[in-house]
């Protein structure tokens, strides 16, 4: 029985080969933390070691609450900011450069075959470049940092098996929608995401990203795309180390195989209170919301921003509504800055936001008073999650937040393509 | 055998409503967190909880962040354990880290009600509610010794 990229790579961090089930205790190539980091600190200290492991293999990345708020969230940042400094943590990132997923993925850190753990549940994100990572807790992390170890159990793989190819108006992120609301928010509890086929190698680097994102909200313990040619045009100039290329064998055990013909999807939403609460687009069409938000790490890159210009060039958002724009990255808001994409949205009427996980987990930002709606490109849509518990939030692609921003209720966007 | 008083809620019980967001970063100590615990799901809990109580839930319990303030808030509020179908992977592992116990039991789910006084046998792998008993796997000997040891922080000490 040949093995799954999963498998591999925790065998080859093991020194043995292993299969799904078994316990191995391995050394990470890099471990992630953010703002929570001045927590993780003071669990650290507990441990009554003066110096941190292995500082080189520490990333730490300010972006949860940038620019702080008040100054709670301040002397958070100095405590991390003092501690990076005092450890010799080379891999510091201050509140400049963006969410944590975008700004690890583009300095070159999500490589193929390497093991990443984050204490930020998101961290299924560097699936997209070929890398095992996985979401951990704060307690971990500061015990990570002073062993430099953790032990894992080798999920087994769920594989999600895409054909076909989008139609005008339908995203990636409709397409996860899809696969979370037909198979529940615990399908991959534990578990491996492995998305092929042939039209998961269509999906741009960026698309991917949303996908191995939001595969944490299926309970997925990581995600993963087999590298190819897209995913080395990626690294090019970005590598941070050598890495090796890790693929599944083509008799890899699954648990299953779920099966997507992308040609006939349709935009999807998710409503309220949760991500499998997933319906097409044009069955809440009309729906009144105030305000939408268009970013994250889930969809706030380049080609998420292109697809919010396309709908709102030379036209302004409903005065019903506010529109949030937060790019995933300062790079990211760079290149929209350069290609004229910021102007054009806030020509629109959208409000530009930094780089950073803003609203997204409702601490500042554009939260929600009782009774407001928000469309959102983000992947959580939890009672509560972006402000008042009486607020209530819809997940969906950049396409379809901005033609609802234009016409000031929820709005297919296959209307504007 | 330790007892305690049964509150009860669904399925995908998440991270958002068991310790809200807004608090993340504003509040670090546990008895403050205890008074917010499950402030969005059941804004009667934090008000009437006490030691040894006992949270029922369905399948998929702690989904959402990796935020470790949702299992910090429950255990500072008292609860010693957490009783469901199914947890989210992140939340089982720093629930461990931490010492709350969590035990997966999937008729102990469905047949208990809020207000059930329930008696747990951590080693033996049994709860009982008034005649009733429901078994469930105790947790592998390597997860009970960072338990024993008091979370990961006490087990990691004695490593190092």
């Amino acid at each position: 029985m040949g093995k799954t990229l999963t498998e591999k790579i925790l065998g080859r961090k093991a020194g043995r080969e292993v299969s799904a089930g078994e316990v191995v205790t391995v050394s990470p190539d890099y471990y992630l933390s953010h703002d929570n980091s001045a927590a993780i600190i003071g669990e650290f200290r507990k441990l009554g070691v003066a110096r941190v492991r292995a500082p080189e293999k520490i990333i730490i990345i300010l972006d949860h609450i940038v620019p702080a708020a008040d100054e709670k969230y301040a002397q958070n940042h100095k405590t991390i900011r003092e501690f990076a400094a005092a450890q010799g943590i080379p891999n510091f990132f201050d509140i400049q450069h963006g969410v944590c997923h975008q700004v690890l993925s583009e300095a070159g850190f999500a490589l193929p075959g390497k093991v990443i753990v984050g204490s930020d549940s998101h961290t299924t994100t560097y699936g997209a470049f070929g890398a095992f990572a996985a979401g951990i807790g704060r307690t971990e992390t500061a015990s990570i940092w002073a062993t430099d170890e953790i032990w894992l159990r080798v999920p087994e793989t769920l594989k999600v098996e895409f054909s076909g190819s989008l139609p005008a108006g339908v995203y990636a992120k409709d397409a996860i929608l899809k696969v979370i609301g037909a198979n529940g928010a615990d399908r991959a509890n534990y578990e491996a995401v492995e998305f092929r086929g042939p039209a998961a190698g269509a999906f741009s680097a960026a698309s991917r990203m949303t996908l191995a994102n939001m595969a944490a909200e299926m309970g997925a313990k990581n995600a993963c795309f087999e590298p190819d040619e897209v995913t080395l045009d990626w690294l090019k100039g970005r590598a941070r180390s050598d890495y090796e290329i890790v693929r599944s064998d083509p008799d890899a055990f699954y648990e299953a195989t779920l099966k997507y013909d992308l040609s006939g999807l349709e935009p999807q939403i998710a409503c309220p209170h949760t991500v499998d609460n997933v319906r097409p687009v044009r069955e809440v069409e009309g729906e009144p919301f105030h305000q939408a938000l268009i970013g994250t790490c889930t969809n706030g890159r380049l080609e998420d921003l292109e697809a919010a210009v396309k709908m709102l060039k030379g036209r302004k958002i409903h005065p019903s509504v506010r529109a949030l724009v937060l790019p995933a990255s300062r790079a990211v808001y760079l290149d929209a800055l350069r290609q004229g994409f910021l102007e054009i949205l806030s020509e629109a009427g959208c409000v530009i936001l930094n780089p950073g996980c803003g609203p997204c987990l409702g601490a500042h930002e554009g939260l929600l008073a009782a009774g407001e709606v928000v469309v959102s490109t983000s992947n959580r849509n939890f009672r509560g999650r972006m402000g008042n518990r009486d607020s209530e939030i819809y997940l969906a692609s950049p396409a379809t937040a901005a033609a609802s921003a234009l016409e000031g209720r929820i709005t297919d966007p296959r209307k504007y393509t | 055998m330790s007892q305690g008083r049964v509150w009860k809620y669904g399925d995908d019980v998440n991270t958002d409503v068991i310790f809200p967001g807004r608090y993340t970063y504003q509040i670090m100590e546990p008895a403050e967190m205890a008074k917010h615990a499950l402030e969005d799901l059941d804004p009667e809990f934090a008000k009437n909880a006490k030691p040894g109580d006992v949270i029922v839930a369905g399948k998929n319990f702690g989904c959402g962040s990796s935020r470790e303030q949702a299992a910090a808030c429950l255990r500072a509020a008292g609860v010693q354990a957490v009783i469901a179908k199914s947890f989210a992977r992140i939340y089982f592992r720093n629930a461990i880290n931490l010492g709350l116990a969590v035990l997966q039991c999937a008729e102990a789910s469905v047949a208990l009600q809020t207000g059930d006084e329930v008696e747990i046998d951590f080693s033996g792998g049994r709860i009982i509610c008034g005649g009733r008993v429901f078994k469930f796997f105790p947790l592998p000997a390597s997860v009970i010794g960072i338990i024993e040891a008091g979370g990961l922080i006490e087990y990691t000490k004695k490593k190092l």
